[in-house]
């Protein structure tokens, strides 16, 4: 949303978290832990290990609030970066270790296998993101259609736009969300998270 | 989005989109080979939705009576030229997703991944010619269609254009898979126990150069948890009824608002705090009425009617505002005075009152909605139970002075132990506390204990609170009667609005 990807919020609050403030903290954590936990939950599928994920990504953050560099992109998006990471690693070592208790030490899972784990969490998670940061036009019509099963003219009565209008927000918000899919380069942000470094 | 109105707020979290499942493997893709074909819908002009009544059985909602704006789409032609090309505000284009081949058709709702009835899977066109719609018509229908919400003929005329325009195929692919990141699992709350720890994690590896002061610490963590439930409330839940329940004239009174009304009345009175830290008083301009009461109908009958949960950002923002203050300020501040108009507290027990409050109308709300809405941390409790119980003696005092409670029947110097009433408050946040009776100038003690009562700490806060009746109080008791009475009795009228 426009007013909390405003650069001026991130821009004080990195500074805050800088200066050492701790209610800088509690505001960043109110604000954001609902993104970094969900968003851990959908790739890890644990709630243990989602837990342990919000703990580590806060921690970064607090650690290091200089390591955001607003011209990249909001401070959500770089949240949400943080998150993929830790979520990734996090999703690689517990395959590695159940595969290795499954199959003897030594033993080492298919890394195609792997990959294609990560990049369907990954998909999952950014969709999620998508979902969440689109222009809300676009995800009440998405709403309606896709849970509480309405078409595109009930959804246009609905929402009190035309048919044109109802069609286009659903294409759109498709055409947003398809871009989760796309397979993000090795070592890299995935798109949906902002600018790619 | 989701689908059972709660809604977040702001976009800020993710919480609102949690609809959305890993992609579907192959098997959830809709094969339209193996997929039994429908009976023809019989020909004449019966609406398209009606069209396979037998397929499955209809949910409520697409039972609901059609908009009339139902009529096919070739009733009102859209000349392609006054169709708005999207192609503009179009995401950055994805690299083509490899689809799987021919299997074109819209991805399966929600029903459908759950193995449930189908009811808005695509009703595949068989062989009656599909309505002729041009280009730019269908490639607009390309999201609806991948939702499976358009008529069965336009559903029709898409799939037969899919046929033979690769652009359009591609997309529908594209949008299709889209459909398939979409969820609708149920919300997961966030554990209100994962602040402290994500947050004592923190300073732990990185101590905080400016900390929020110990006494700030509750009313941080009750404000913080409020918020948590008001962001996952939907906009409805709102305009809950909320019975507001105190203690006045020695009898239980209440007053009927609603969920915005409580969080308007936290900030009405949370701006008694503001105005001693040198912040802006929510009840703008000079001369607003300290009293809490009329505070609140202040702010109340100011308000535009209904209040909405747009009051939520101010009221947050105000309290973060406070503590980060709190925060700058430090102990300079914890003794500063805040007035509440008959009486006044030191800011560092005004700000655990107001953290009790926040706790109070939390559940308050939470019953209203019905959500579960636990106590305080055991410490925090404590602090809460202890400000009572300091609170108690001077209560005792007041009440006297206007014949609500029994005279002094030992007055001892100033300082030194006087006739006490000792409160063993059971389980969380629970202690020994000893309640001087006669004055509050006498300090209570243990060896000039007179009489005991026994409570559970959620139960004693609850009578504080004028949530239960002190006649209702299930207390152990033991020793002097009129002792209890009158302490169980101060201890409700310490309640107010």
């Amino acid at each position: 949303m426009a007013k909390d990807t405003a650069p001026r919020w991130d821009r004080r609050m990195q500074q805050r978290l800088a200066r050492g403030e701790a209610a800088a903290l509690g505001e960043l954590y109110d604000r954001f832990a609902a993104l970094v936990h969900s968003q851990a939950h959908r790739m890890l599928d644990d709630e243990d290990a989602a837990d342990l994920v919000t703990r580590e990504v806060f921690a970064q953050v607090w650690e290091n609030p200089e390591a955001y560099d607003p011209k990249q992109g909001s401070m959500r998006s770089w949240v949400a970066r943080l998150t993929h990471r830790r979520s990734v690693q996090r999703l690689r070592h517990a395959a590695a270790s159940r595969y290795e208790t499954e199959h003897g030490e030594g033993a080492v899972p298919d890394p195609e296998e792997l990959e294609r784990r990560v990049r369907s969490a990954t998909s999952a998670a950014r969709a999620d993101y998508i979902v969440s940061s689109m222009p809300v036009p676009l995800r009440e019509a998405l709403e309606l259609a896709y849970i509480h099963r309405r078409d595109y003219r009930q959804t246009a009565a609905d929402l009190g736009v035309t048919e044109d209008e109802a069609r286009r927000r659903l294409r759109l918000g498709l055409q947003l969300l398809s871009t989760a899919s796309a397979r993000p380069l090795e070592g890299s942000a995935p798109p949906g998270y902002g600018r790619v470094r | 989005m989701n689908g059972d109105g709660r809604e977040s707020e702001g976009g800020e979290e993710v919480r609102g989109a949690r609809r959305i499942p890993g992609p579907r493997g192959a098997a959830d893709d809709l094969d339209l080979a193996s997929v039994p074909l429908p009976p023809l819908p019989p020909p004449g002009g019966t609406a398209p939705d009606e069209a396979v009544p037998d397929q499955s059985a209809p949910k409520p909602e697409r039972n609901e009576p059609e908009p009339p704006a139902a009529k096919p789409e070739r009733d009102e032609p859209e000349p392609p030229a006054a169709e708005p090309e999207p192609e503009e505000s179009e995401p950055p284009a994805a690299e083509p997703v490899p689809g799987p081949g021919p299997d074109l058709a819209p991805a399966p709702g929600p029903d459908a991944a759950d193995g449930g009835p189908a009811d808005r899977s695509p009703e595949p066109f068989v062989s009656s010619a599909p309505v002729d719609l041009p280009h730019q018509v269908l490639k607009a229908l390309l999201g609806a269609w991948a939702l499976s919400a358009c008529s069965a003929e336009e559903t029709a005329a898409v799939e037969d254009h899919l046929t033979g325009c690769a652009p359009c195929a591609d997309e529908a692919l594209r949008l299709r898979d889209a459909v398939g990141l979409l969820h609708t699992d149920g919300s997961l709350d966030l554990d209100p126990t994962l602040r402290t720890r994500v947050l004592d994690g923190c300073f732990g590896r990185r101590p905080a150069r400016i900390p929020v002061p110990e006494w700030a610490a509750p009313y941080d963590a009750e404000t913080a948890r409020l918020d948590a439930l008001l962001r996952d409330i939907g906009d409805s839940e709102w305009h809950a009824p909320v019975r507001l329940q105190w203690f006045e004239e020695e009898r239980q009174v209440s007053r009927r608002t609603s969920v915005a009304g409580v969080i308007g009345h936290l900030m009405a009175v949370d701006g008694l705090l503001s105005a001693a830290l040198g912040l802006d008083d929510p009840l703008d301009g000079g001369g607003a009425p300290l009293d809490p009461t009329e505070r609140t109908e202040t702010y109340w009958s100011a308000t535009r009617r209904p209040p909405t949960r747009a009051v939520r950002e101010p009221w947050r923002a105000q309290s973060h505002e406070l503590i980060r203050t709190a925060s700058f300020a430090g102990r300079n501040v914890a003794e500063t005075s805040v007035s509440y108009g008959a009486f006044a507290l030191p800011l560092q027990d005004a700000a655990l009152d107001r953290a009790f409050e926040c706790w109070v109308h939390g559940g308050d709300i939470a019953d209203a909605v019905d959500y579960p809405y636990p106590a305080p941390s055991a410490a925090h409790l404590h602090r809460m139970i202890d400000l009572a119980a300091r609170m108690l003696p001077g209560a005792l005092a007041g009440r006297r002075g206007t014949g609500l409670a029994g005279p002094a029947k030992d007055l001892v110097t100033a300082g030194a132990p006087g006739r006490s009433l000792h409160l063993e408050i059971e389980g969380h946040g629970g202690g020994d506390w000893y309640i001087a009776l006669d004055s509050p100038a006498a300090v209570g003690a243990p060896e000039r204990a007179v009489a005991q009562v026994a409570l559970d700490g959620v139960e004693f806060c609850r009578l504080v609170a004028g949530h239960i009746s002190p006649v209702e109080a299930a207390a152990g008791q033991e020793g002097d009667r009129e002792a209890i009475r009158d302490v169980l009795f101060a201890a409700a009228s310490l309640s107010r609005l």
